[in-house]
């Protein structure tokens, strides 16, 4: 692990700031739990990217989700999403009002359940599963994303200079893809290790010092140049892509992915219930500006006082394995430490 | 969301295995692998096999993904 730390420190020597994203909410977590920022020179930036499902579902898609289920249909969602509050409650309160609602670990539990409705999240690591639901004629209200529309809107918001790329995103639409997606910057495919991260940004300070727009693959042993085409291809059948809504960023063309089959889409069959939940409301959450990289945890007020992992206020307090809020309060560092 | 977790392949029935995490065996579903064997390694998201991995990667990261899904 040193042998990386000293190759950073000599090759930032000189170089002015250098602003790194990592996307992936795994990644942040592997970065904060092993105190990577503190290892890095002053000059080297990692920035949390907006690579936690759960964060980017936006509030609409939540509301509607639990309006859903507060109109007798049966659901069924991910643990992470119970808990991330609505405009009036969250799955979690509204399955305390008898609503019902399954939570998974995996949707083979589901698999045979034609009158439950999948909300789905998550990126394309998450998708495979969701299109397999499809094909067994699941209905889903889907908020699947698309990971590279989001970095492409980043790039021309705020200072980028290199993206560490989701791992296990990769796995499934393969290191290829990448070349040709026009995002305009160094990026370095990473396992979650702190000994393969800190390879990974070594080798992305090297393509950004020499001004080489190109794509690594560091993570080789589980990320294949095509990725898993079995899933791309069921995927492709079964789902097509949306513009979606991201929390804090907005509507992002081509951003998101919802079922093929009008009759399988949960936003189409039940769209008088869906067109009745709540309109979003502002509590004072910066979730939005978090996934965005923004700001930090610790720049929010509401930050560890009224904002915990056990009263969450937004999606970023609320999984510990991938939402930026969550991650600090659990390691009690900010993400800069 | 993203985490896979390594495991082997201990018996296969149509679609779905039994995969063991170090001692810890739950089904899991291949429909996504080509041409899965038993004692093959694979990696495991949300009760899917979304990738094979020689036994050195899987027992490498096995320790830490375990720990981080755990938390």
């Amino acid at each position: 692990m040193n042998e990386y730390i000293d190759k950073i420190k000599a090759i930032a020597s000189g170089m002015g700031e250098v602003r790194i994203m990592e996307v992936c909410g795994g990644h942040t977590n592997s970065i904060m739990k092993y105190g990577i920022r503190g290892l890095l020179p002053k000059n080297i930036k990692l920035i949390s990217g907006p690579g936690c499902p759960v964060c980017v579902t936006s509030q609409s898609d939540i509301d509607a989700a639990i309006e859903l289920a507060l109109n007798h249909i049966p659901l069924a969602a991910y643990g992470d999403m119970m808990h991330v509050p609505g405009s009036k409650m969250s799955l979690r309160d509204a399955q305390a009002r008898g609503a019902d609602i399954k939570t998974l670990y995996s949707v083979d539990q589901i698999i045979n359940d034609r009158k439950r409705v999948f909300f789905a999240v998550g990126f394309e690591t998450t998708t495979p599963m969701t299109a397999k639901l499809l094909s067994e004629g699941i209905t889903v209200f889907s908020s699947h994303k698309l990971i590279p529309p989001a970095m492409k809107v980043l790039v021309t918001e705020m200072k980028i200079d290199g993206f560490i790329d989701p791992g296990h995103v990769s796995t499934i639409i393969g290191e290829d893809i990448w070349r040709t997606l026009d995002i305009p910057r160094p990026q370095v495919i990473s396992g979650f290790q702190p000994d393969a991260l800190l390879r990974a940004i070594y080798r992305l300070i090297v393509l950004i010092k020499e001004k080489r727009v190109e794509v690594i693959n560091d993570y080789e042993e589980v990320v294949l140049p095509k990725g898993n085409m079995l899933a791309q291809a069921l995927i492709k059948k079964t789902m097509k892509e949306y513009d979606a809504e991201w929390r804090g960023i907005g509507v992002l063309p081509k951003s998101g992915l919802i079922p093929r089959d009008p009759k399988l889409d949960a936003r189409l069959v039940f769209e008088e219930i869906v067109s009745k939940a709540p309109a979003a409301k502002d509590n004072g959450c910066r979730c939005g500006e978090i996934v965005r990289g923004m700001i930090e945890p610790r720049d929010c007020k509401f930050f560890g006082k009224e904002c915990t992992p056990e009263r969450p206020m937004g999606a970023c307090m609320v999984s510990d394995s991938e939402g930026a809020c969550a991650i600090a309060f659990k390691y009690g560092r900010s993400l800069s430490e | 969301m993203c985490l896979a977790v390594p495991g082997k392949i201990i018996s296969i029935d149509g679609s779905k295995a039994i995969v063991d995490f170090g001692g810890i065996r739950r089904k899991a579903d291949i429909t996504f692998l080509e041409e899965p064997k038993i004692g093959e390694y694979v990696i495991v998201h949300v009760g899917f096999a979304i990738q094979k991995v020689e036994e050195e990667v899987a027992k490498n990261t096995y320790n830490l993904l375990a720990e981080m899904e755990d938390e």
